[in-house]
């Protein structure tokens, strides 16, 4: 259902909700088009007009600072106008209310809506009930998807290591919980990534997660052992209503990137993490901090694939 | 259906480094529009003995019929490898007909900085503008039909095909 309601009948890209679904050539036309926004960033005047007199509301209804802060600055480099609400989850927890308040946002002329919530599937929910001029990127959703940041991650990784399918990846942490994950999972999938890891816990690998195309681990030497690329995922304490770990100290003693876990994956490996960092809970400032951490790179390539994104989505139909 | 110009790029290229010579006196920048322009520019910059780098300019984030087509998914990036403020711009591209190209790398331009003076020069000029831009130095002028496009087909032994829009 979902890669269908994400193109246009002509093949277009309608909707961006899901890295699942969309087509191989979708997501390099979306890093391609990024790469060539990146250089507006380093202008002078990074401005640029193509969606001048669109209306982009940023509806978050579950808190991020640079999820929201990346996409209002993508939006305002196109020109567009933003508007920022943070509607409390708790007046809108029921169906009909959220799509009372996209109804009114829709009356007010709003071209595309940027989505997040902690219910996996609202911004489907949301596309499947807005009119054909009207676009949803989703921001992420509960543990469903945060298809912008996996972009940003396919862009940093072919950015600093070159074409996926020569690389092997480790995914590292909370799986169980990660919309990032299961994105990432997806997006690298697609690209034909050469190897696919994951790494955590028992606790926090979800059952039958190698039926995504991955091998799982739960060492963390064996699983990065010669990789490429390590993604470090953020450990979800708001999300740990069960007793996943013994301890924080104990999961960084097992599963936290130091110096000396990293030594097992490849010399020239990179260190990713989307943020915010639980610096040493699943990572030691050592290795965020250090030479090999593509961590800030990751947020500045955040803009420029959140632009990418909403100039397919919002350009004419000759794209996709 | 396409059929070639009987026209020598290389002697119209011969017509407009004379016409653009005394332009020499202001220091000029040359920038050429992707990708024909570029082309051009290249070869101008060469023949004029421009020691500054050539910018070029890939106008795709500045049409004005995006809301309509979208983006070019060919779109390259713009290089202007050194500050345009204050300084007389030679703008270079293949075809000028509604100016609509023109007037979209004006814009980007200015997104640079401000310079002193930008002049338009074009291979072939047509009928058919839609706003006030003409070019300064144009290497032939040609009378088509509405349906009819010219191309400039390069870099390497350049010539110019006239065809049907529908091909």
């Amino acid at each position: 259902m979902s890669q269908n309601i994400q193109y246009t009948g002509n093949g277009k890209l309608r909707h961006f909700l899901t890295i699942d679904g969309l087509r191989k050539e979708t997501l390099e036309q979306i890093l391609v088009t990024a790469e060539k926004f990146t250089q507006f960033g380093q202008r002078d005047i990074k401005k640029l007009p193509l969606l001048r007199g669109h209306t982009v509301v940023n509806l978050f209804f579950e808190n991020s600072s640079r999820t929201r802060t990346t996409f209002e600055i993508a939006a305002k480099r196109l020109s567009a106008d933003v508007i920022n609400l943070n509607p409390t989850t708790s007046s809108t927890s029921k169906g009909e209310t959220l799509l009372d308040t996209v109804n009114i946002l829709e009356a007010m002329h709003t071209d595309l809506f940027v989505i997040r919530h902690a219910k996996s599937g609202v911004a489907e929910l949301i596309a499947a009930h807005v009119p054909d001029h009207v676009h949803i990127i989703n921001a992420g959703d509960g543990q469903h998807a945060h298809p912008t940041q996996a972009m940003l991650d396919m862009f940093t990784i072919q950015q600093y290591k070159g074409p996926f399918h020569k690389l092997r990846i480790a995914i590292v942490g909370d799986i169980l919980h990660s919309r990032v994950a299961r994105s990432q999972i997806h997006a690298l999938n697609t690209l034909g990534a050469h190897e696919i890891r994951v790494v955590a816990p028992n606790s926090l690998l979800p059952a039958q997660i190698e039926r995504l195309g991955v091998h799982s681990y739960t060492d963390l030497s064996q699983g990065l052992d010669g990789v490429d690329v390590v993604m470090m995922l953020r450990l979800q304490k708001e999300r740990m209503h069960n007793a996943y770990l013994p301890s924080e100290q104990e999961y960084f003693n097992l599963y936290g990137l130091t110096t000396e876990s990293l030594a097992a994956a490849a010399d020239d490996a990179i260190v990713m993490h989307p943020g915010p960092i639980n610096r040493g809970l699943e990572i030691s400032s050592e290795v965020a901090d250090g030479p090999r951490s593509v961590i800030l790179p990751q947020v500045t390539n955040g803009i420029a694939i959140r632009m990418a994104v909403m100039a397919m989505i919002l350009g004419g139909e000759s794209n996709g | 259906m396409t059929k070639k110009i009987d026209v020598e790029v290389s002697a119209l290229l011969d017509k407009l480094v004379t016409d653009i010579t005394p332009l020499l006196a202001t220091n000029p920048i040359i920038i050429g529009i992707h990708t024909g322009g570029s082309w051009l520019a290249d070869i101008l910059h060469d023949r004029l003995g421009i020691t500054e780098p050539c910018g070029s300019l890939d106008i795709s984030f500045y049409r004005d019929d995006f809301s309509r087509i979208g983006l070019n998914p060919q779109v390259k990036a713009s290089h202007l490898p050194m500050d345009i403020s204050n300084r007389h711009i030679l703008l270079v591209d293949d075809v000028l007909q509604t100016g609509r190209t023109i007037r979209a790398a004006m814009n980007e331009i200015f997104d640079y900085g401000r310079p002193a003076s930008i002049r338009l020069c074009v291979l072939v000029e047509r009928k058919g503008h839609e706003l006030p831009i003409q070019a300064d130095y144009c290497g032939m002028s040609l009378e088509l039909r509405p349906d009819q496009q010219v191309k400039l087909c390069g870099p390497e032994n350049m010539s110019l095909i006239i065809g049907d829009s529908k091909s």
